[in-house]
């Protein structure tokens, strides 16, 4: 006879936290919400890279908005796995330790003022792309945090693409900019969705259980589809040159992403792998004069 | 308690559950939850994380500990009692078609 488990899934319900699941559910879960949760700490560094350099006061009240709102979405994670039953310091550490991993993207650098509109754009939008139907996933806290997410990840997208618009307004040099922005983070991008499906061991389980709902390469390509015409609107070329319309599948064909490449910067070869964890430790240890602080306040106030 | 348990950062800051009122005239929910030294800053923190946008106009913080929940396992016994109660419900009730307000 099927578990109270089973059933559960499938009659499409949510599991919530105090609900009898197998292990191995629980450890996906944990794997992958953390993974997402770092992602959104991580991702708060390759932006903000350009707070201080931001061309306009409006374009830093834009930017420093976006870049909090990428911490309070990890915020929302960490608060989603936890009820899983592991603890957020536990966390952190597998992060600084590099024992958990976060979204390879973000170990690209953001070498112009450009990439801010096009991590908006591409990877935001990918990241979109990746979510919006996590917010239908089995487990209900990891659910819900997506949908809270996804309201604040169209902010993101759009403040994206105006920017671009902007540039692309402006001189030859920086719609040259633009494309040259796009022309490195368009391959990153499709690979946020992961390996190819027949290279995604996990995969099946994980939609079998409600956790995934589209495999990668389904997800990799509603993005190619809704991303050509927004290419074309903003009058960038995307660098693929296999990418053509293919009238049969109703659908584009596309070129694959260097897969010897992604998992390389998976391996930590990447270009700030490094440079991203150093930091992330860095404001870890810089941060804990605050934390004792408070800490050493609310136990005087309680002894008061 | 040591000193140098209270200088370990951190370890042991309690779990705070959050609730927000969305508007006027609406139940406070349950929105998600935070770490924090203190209540105070409970407070602050889940207006930080959880109202950047105008998501609420009032703020509940408590410490998860000090929830007492139903058990899953129990679920059964624990709401049997209502189940068999269908004449609480306004559809046991036959009543005309044409009988209007009703």
């Amino acid at each position: 006879m099927a578990s109270v488990f089973e059933q559960t899934i499938a009659r499409n319900e949510r599991i919530e936290p105090r609900d009898e699941m197998p292990d191995a559910y629980r450890a996906t879960l944990v794997r992958q919400i953390a993974q997402h949760a770092h992602s959104e700490i991580i991702g708060m560094q390759p932006e903000g890279n350009w707070i201080s350099r931001a061309p306009s006061l409006r374009r830093k009240l834009v930017l420093l908005a976006k870049v909090q709102d990428e911490a309070g979405h990890g915020l929302y994670l960490y608060s989603a796995a936890e009820t899983l039953g592991v603890s957020r310091d536990e966390l952190d550490e597998m992060l600084r330790t590099g024992r958990q991993k976060y979204s390879s993207i973000f170990n690209y650098p953001t070498l112009t003022y450009a990439d801010v509109g096009t991590i908006g754009w591409l990877v935001d939008g990918a990241a979109i792309c990746n979510q919006v139907p996590l917010c239908r996933t089995s487990y209900g806290p990891y659910g819900r945090a997506m949908i809270r997410i996804c309201k604040e990840e169209s902010f993101h997208q759009r403040q994206g693409y105006e920017l671009l618009m902007t540039m692309m307004g402006g001189t030859d040099a920086q719609r040259a900019m633009v494309q040259e922005s796009v022309d490195r983070f368009w391959w990153p991008a499709l690979m946020m969705f992961g390996p190819p499906d027949d290279d995604s061991p996990n995969t099946a389980q994980s939609m079998a259980w409600g956790i995934k709902r589209n495999t990668n390469d389904e997800l990799r390509q509603k993005f190619v589809d809704m991303t050509v015409p927004q290419a074309k609107a903003l009058g960038v070329t995307l660098p693929d040159p296999d990418l053509v319309w293919n009238e049969e599948r109703g659908a584009h064909d596309f070129g694959q992403p260097d897969w010897e490449e992604f998992w390389q910067v998976v391996k930590g070869n990447g270009p700030c792998n490094a440079q991203r964890l150093a930091h992330r430790r860095r404001a870890h240890d810089e941060g804990a004069w605050v934390r004792e602080a408070a800490s050493a306040y609310a136990a005087r106030s309680q002894h008061d | 308690m040591t000193e140098h348990d209270e200088a370990r950062p951190r370890a042991g800051w309690p779990l705070y559950e959050v609730f927000v009122r969305g508007k006027r005239g609406l139940n406070h929910v349950h929105v998600g939850s935070l770490h924090a030294a203190d209540d105070q800053m409970a407070l602050r923190h889940a207006r930080d994380v959880y109202t950047r946008r105008n998501e609420g106009v009032s703020i509940w913080v408590v410490r998860s500990a000090a929830i007492v929940a139903s058990s899953p396992d129990e679920k059964d016994s624990f709401f049997e009692p209502s189940g068999d109660k269908v004449y609480r419900h306004p559809t046991f009730y036959d009543i005309p078609d044409d009988v209007p307000h009703m």
